[in-house]
């Protein structure tokens, strides 16, 4: 039995009269890689955030690391989220410092490093995600699609036991997407480590995912290991997987 | 809702702002005297705000030192105690006016800037980044704010304090023919080190209020862009409004008992 790095038990979560999700059940299996695949607003990247502990659900339990992140302080929950890091669908950079500032914010704040080697550290996450001569410039002179990549960086910066990926290649071309995907798998295979990867993008899920879980009005309807998910026959993941307009998704 | 309940509902509203501005404090407060602070963002932050105000403070005081000194000069004259004047400006000054012209133009100029700032972190997800990297928002941003409050304000008051005093020490000379050194020692006779001092305590406490205001509803933005303008409007009135009433609580408690 694999073990499980973190979990949603049986969570409930709404924001105002909105239910983003009802009972909702999921479990993180520990050194893999987990994609999150739903359709647009059913709630993927507010479970990012449950797992953060940025939110806390109106019902239920979420777990990281065997710790209940609903009965955790604020400030015992700053201790845990060195070891967890989360990218943004949005990239959420600091407009206030550079980009080579951002990367290495994780690394000034909760690491002993001197100065160079934490400009080296940062300098090579950028890299690592195609980004060159940015360490100088501000957010507000990228492009989205650089600034998620930068935002991308942040993210695995301090090589966190749990990297929790938001649309890591949602609008990015296909050459940058490759080398996006690429990087997840490597950084595992080099590091270990846990991920979940929200994506709709296929043809990377078919290459990085360990697990596949599917979100549907507010709870996982589909969860297994990639093969099996793509043989589901459940009708909803097969619409979802084949992008079709007939089925018992409404549209 | 009947009557009763929107009051109730307003109580309880009151008491949970009044709770949430209080823990910010406190959290804020025990990092400056765990001394956790960022030194150098302070520094940057004390020079912004001193540059975004010094100019209005020093227009806005010099002009009600001018308009005091005219209404009481020129009738202090005719009733033969022309050499009190100096004596009434400064006193006004130190104690009352410096603290809340500074005050007021700060609230305006640079407790609105903070919460607009803070306010479009948190709709650009940016809070929720820090705390995601395990950083304490409080510890980032409020502290650096609030500590450069603590520290220019009572400098402001220093400016607003001898501006107002001069300009009224001019416009006494040009109106009322009261000489420059009469003034100043009606002034010397009137009013001690320990009012200027108050009057810079008073300061202190306006830059807290001004900071703390500020951040918390920056922090507290809801919805986009239009949630950053009544973020920035409500800290503006509101942190007004409490000047207003610790400025009066100050009076009473500092200078009451004379
Ligand atoms: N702070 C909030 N206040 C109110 N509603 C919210 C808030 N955050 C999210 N929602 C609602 O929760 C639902 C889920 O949002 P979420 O961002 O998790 O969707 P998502 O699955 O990530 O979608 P996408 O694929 O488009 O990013 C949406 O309907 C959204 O309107
Ligand atoms: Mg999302």
């Amino acid at each position: 039995m694999a073990s499980i790095y973190a979990a949603l038990d049986d969570v409930s979560l709404r924001f105002g009269e909105r239910i983003v999700l009802e009972n909702c059940s999921l479990d993180i299996v520990k050194d893999a890689i987990t994609c999150i695949i739903g359709m647009s607003g059913a709630g993927k990247s507010t479970i990012l955030r449950l797992l953060d502990g940025l939110i806390v659900p109106n019902s239920g339990h979420v777990y990281l690391n065997e710790r209940d992140l609903c009965h955790t302080s604020e400030r015992e929950l700053n201790v845990l989220r060195r070891k967890v890091s989360l990218a943004f669908q949005f990239a959420a950079m600091l407009d206030s410092l550079t980009i080579g500032d951002n990367v290495a914010l994780p690394l000034r704040e909760h690491t002993d490093l001197h100065e160079p080697q934490i400009r080296k550290i940062a300098e090579d996450a950028l890299e690592s995600v195609g980004l060159q001569n940015v360490y100088h410039q501000l957010p507000n002179q990228l492009s989205g699609g650089m600034l998620k990549r930068a935002g991308f960086a942040r993210a695995i910066v301090t090589r966190p036991e749990l990297i929790l990926y938001d649309e890591p290649t949602t609008g990015l071309d296909p050459i940058v997407s490759h080398l996006i995907t690429n990087t997840i798998v490597d950084l595992r295979k080099k590091f270990g480590g846990t991920a979940i990867v929200i994506s709709h993008d296929l043809h990377s899920i078919y290459r990085m995912a360990d697990y596949v879980a599917m979100l549907f009005e507010g709870a996982i309807i589909a969860y297994g290991p990639v093969e099996e998910i793509r043989r589901s026959e459940n009708p909803i993941v097969q619409q979802f997987l084949h992008g079709s307009e007939v089925g018992p998704i409404p549209l | 809702m009947n009557a009763l309940e929107r009051f109730g509902q307003s109580t309880i509203d009151f008491l949970e702002y009044a709770g949430g501005v209080t823990q910010l404090g406190i959290d804020a407060f025990r990092d400056i005297f765990r001394l956790r602070v960022r030194v150098a963002e302070t520094i940057s932050q004390s020079a912004l705000l001193g540059v975004q105000s010094v100019s209005i403070v020093l227009l806005t005081s010099l002009f009600t030192g001018m308009v005091i000194s005219l209404e009481s000069a020129i009738q202090a004259v005719q009733f033969g105690v022309g050499n009190l004047v100096g004596g009434a400006v400064a006193y006004g000054a130190f104690r009352e006016l410096g603290p809340m012209l500074a005050a007021v133009v700060v609230a305006g100029r640079v407790g609105s800037a903070i919460a607009a700032e803070l306010g479009s972190m948190v709709v650009t997800e940016q809070i929720e980044a820090l705390r995601s990297m395990g950083v304490s928002p409080a510890n980032f941003l409020v502290v650096p704010r609030l500590l450069s409050l603590l520290i220019m304000m009572p400098l402001l008051t220093i400016f607003a304090d001898v501006i107002s005093i001069s300009g009224g020490a001019w416009i006494a000379n040009i109106y009322a023919h009261i000489s420059y050194s009469s003034f100043i020692t009606s002034m010397r006779q009137t009013v001690g080190f320990e009012d200027f001092a108050k009057g810079l305590l008073k300061a202190v406490v306006f830059g807290m209020i001004i900071a703390l205001i500020g951040s918390y509803q920056g922090l507290g933005t809801r919805g986009g862009a239009a949630g950053v303008g009544r973020s920035t409007t409500s800290a503006v009135v509101i942190a007004i409004i409490l000047i207003f009433i610790a400025n009066f609580s100050l009076s009473y408690v500092l200078f009451g008992s004379r």
